[in-house]
């Protein structure tokens, strides 16, 4: 496919990714509840079934026999793609992902393999219920045998969905609905598919490391902003991957700052966010402060925006996060954290 | 009509095959109680004509077969070497997966079998994307699910099936009933226990057949295959059996009736088609030999994957992703 660039929103990117894929890749089937004849609930996989026909199709509400559906394709050469409508209904079938997806390859030797795309989307957005509105991707991440990765540009959307497609494992490509229709960017189509794998730097920085993901990454930019503003330099990590996670940049990048926040949306406790902070403490790359982590309280996702606003972390409360880790320790050490 | 000769002879073949199956599990139980196998082994005593019915009607390996954690004898009907299955449970580097699926599951794919799988239920929706991609690579391929009457409670199932029907994939849902979920009466989980009628809900063609018949399994099978081949859909066997042993090695069946063990001895595959051979004309001492030759091949395989090296702790992070 010849390179080119174009202005696209978030959702128009990933629709090219999977368009070049079934141009490209004859093994790869497209399939999920709506995505074919609607074109997907929120858009993304539109005009795709007339493009390619039969190999874009409807499916019943089904999640174990779409993954499963789709495992068995893959272990007999094709290279399905499949959407997941909402990440919340993958517990339904997490079975096919966590106890078959993920053992094919290692149980086997590598005689079978299952390099299947699972496309999901996650979130909280304004009324979004308890069941449609968690961000689960621990559940994966935490999982040998799967990728796990979880774009937050346009670009991202298009790059990391191309990378999954073309890899031989199980990936689970977790979208933000909310950053389906923004503002178009620049994208650049057709390069050779990247690795799996690999963070990115969205803003350097010197006083401060400010590692997130997924839809987070815009409210960590927010506020890397802010801060600026009140004299605080922060660099803002964006892992993109999180399984492989690349704990090195956040060394590289802690080694510079001293100081270390993770802020993700998904539940504080046991989230990536202790893994990440971990992986600086076990390494011994020295902190200058004790590192913070933002994400959810311990509570269920309420519908109404007001509750919501009070669990989902906005861009101040990350301010106030990495206004802890550059304040005096003596201080902190007052306040008892 | 098949030639009369020639019927018996593959009789006699599959009756072999049967054997070796018998005897695996019968050596498996012994090197079970001798602690050289350990962990949970699921044996398929009695339920042999299924399995050797099946594959006897396929086209393996472009034809694949999902079977459950009660897989060994599947893996055999299949041609899996009786040196890896044993090596498998025993943990050697000899085994068919290296030690790392162990007796509840292991998979053969050059040989068609893709997969024994513990968790109930769940190769019905894989075994029916095999069928899916069928429809897309020209191959022809048949893929078998095959589940106890226990997994027909599994949503998994009734998914597999529904996606199956509305696509008209060449899948075949072989229900190994033996009247137990495990250690409860099926009947008492279900209020129609004639399973196959689940298939009507979906538009599938259902039928019972007497299981513990190599020959009408087979062609069963090789009607339904052909049917499925043909572009018309799934089918649904419901093969009728008894497991003449416990659910797993170390289960006291306490569930069982009085006399029912003893009629099921009866009535097993391999007392059947003995006794169909011998009316055929074998004579006992052909028998006798032929149980000889296949007990000799089974303890000399077990033999060897005894002295196999055990697997190689240093390759257990191997394999994990490509």
């Amino acid at each position: 496919m010849p390179e080119e660039t174009r202005k696209l929103t978030y959702a128009q990117a990933a629709n090219e990714a999977l368009r070049r894929a079934l141009a490209e890749i004859p093994e790869t089937l497209l399939f999920g509840e709506d995505i074919a004849i609607p074109g997907g609930v929120f858009g993304v996989t539109k005009g795709l079934q007339k493009s390619f026909g039969d190999r874009v199709f409807d499916t019943p509400i089904s999640e174990s026999a779409i993954l499963g559906g789709a495992i068995g394709a893959a272990l007999v050469g094709r290279r399905p793609i499949v959407e997941i409508m909402w990440v919340d209904f993958s517990l339904v079938a997490l079975d096919q992902i966590v106890n078959q997806a993920a053992n094919v390859r290692y149980v086997s030797q590598g005689k079978l393999t299952a390099p299947i795309t699972i496309r999901t989307q996650q979130g909280a957005g304004p009324g979004s219920c308890a069941q449609h509105s968690q961000s689960l991707e621990t559940f994966f991440a935490h999982v040998p045998g799967l990728q796990a990765c979880m774009p937050a540009t346009a670009q991202d959307a298009y790059d990391l969905l191309t990378a999954a497609i073309h890899s031989d494992d199980p990936t689970i490509v977790i979208e933000n609905r909310n950053l389906y229709h923004g503002e178009k960017a620049e994208v650049r189509l057709g390069a050779a598919p990247g690795p799996v794998g690999g963070a990115a730097v969205r803003r350097p920085g010197d006083d401060v490391t400010l590692v997130t993901w997924g839809a987070m990454l815009h409210r960590a930019l927010e506020a890397a902003d802010e801060l600026a503003a009140q004299g605080v330099s922060v660099e803002v990590l964006d892992m993109r991957w999180l399984r492989p996670l690349d704990t090195d940049a956040v060394k590289r990048s802690v080694a510079k700052t001293g100081r270390l926040v993770v802020a993700h949306e998904a539940h504080r406790f046991m989230g990536v966010g202790a893994e990440v902070v971990t992986s600086v403490v076990e390494s011994g790359v020295p902190l200058v402060a004790p590192p913070v982590r933002v994400g959810a309280p311990d509570v269920r996702i309420p519908a109404a925006p007001t509750l919501q606003a009070a669990v989902i972390p906005s861009a101040s409360v990350i301010v106030d996060a990495v206004r802890r880790t550059v304040q005096p320790v003596a201080t902190l050490v007052q306040q008892g954290v | 009509m098949r030639d009369r000769v020639q019927d018996v002879d593959e009789l006699a073949r599959h009756l072999a095959t049967m054997l070796r199956i018998r005897f695996f599990e019968e050596e498996i139980r012994r090197l079970r109680a001798e602690g050289a196998v350990v962990g949970s082994v699921h044996l398929c005593n009695g339920q042999e004509a299924i399995y050797v019915g099946t594959c006897a009607a396929l086209d393996l390996p472009t034809d694949v077969v999902f079977p459950t954690y009660r897989g060994h004898g599947w893996a055999i009907a299949c041609g899996a070497s009786l040196d890896a299955m044993f090596g498998e449970l025993l943990g050697r580097t000899s085994g068919l997966n290296g030690g790392r699926g162990g007796s509840a599951y292991l998979s053969d794919p050059e040989h068609g079998m893709y997969g024994e799988n513990s968790i109930v239920g769940a190769g019905a929706p894989i075994a029916t994307g095999a069928a899916l991609a069928s429809t897309f690579d020209g191959s022809g391929r048949v893929a078998v699910a095959a589940f106890g009457d226990g997994a027909v409670n599994q949503g998994s199932v009734h998914e597999a099936m529904n996606f199956a029907s509305i696509r008209r994939l060449p899948v075949l849902f072989v229900i190994e009933n033996n009247r137990y979920s495990e250690l409860t009466p099926t009947a008492a989980m279900v209020t129609s226990d004639r399973l196959f009628k689940r298939s009507s809900a979906y538009g599938i063609p259902g039928v019972r057949i007497d299981g513990n018949d190599v020959a009408i399994v087979r062609d069963t099978v090789a009607e339904a295959a052909r049917r499925a081949r043909a572009g018309d859909g799934p089918v649904v066997i419901e093969a009728m059996t008894e497991r003449i042993v416990g659910h797993y090695i170390g289960d006291v069946e306490s569930y069982r009736e009085p006399g029912e063990l003893d009629r099921a001895l009866e009535q097993e595959p391999i007392v059947r088609l003995s006794r169909v051979l011998e009316s055929a004309g074998m004579t006992g001492d052909e028998l006798d030999a032929l149980r000889d030759k296949v007990r000799a091949e089974v303890a000399d395989a077990s033999a060897r994957a005894l002295e196999a090296p055990l697997a190689d702790p240093s390759t257990v992070m191997e394999h994990l992703y490509a």
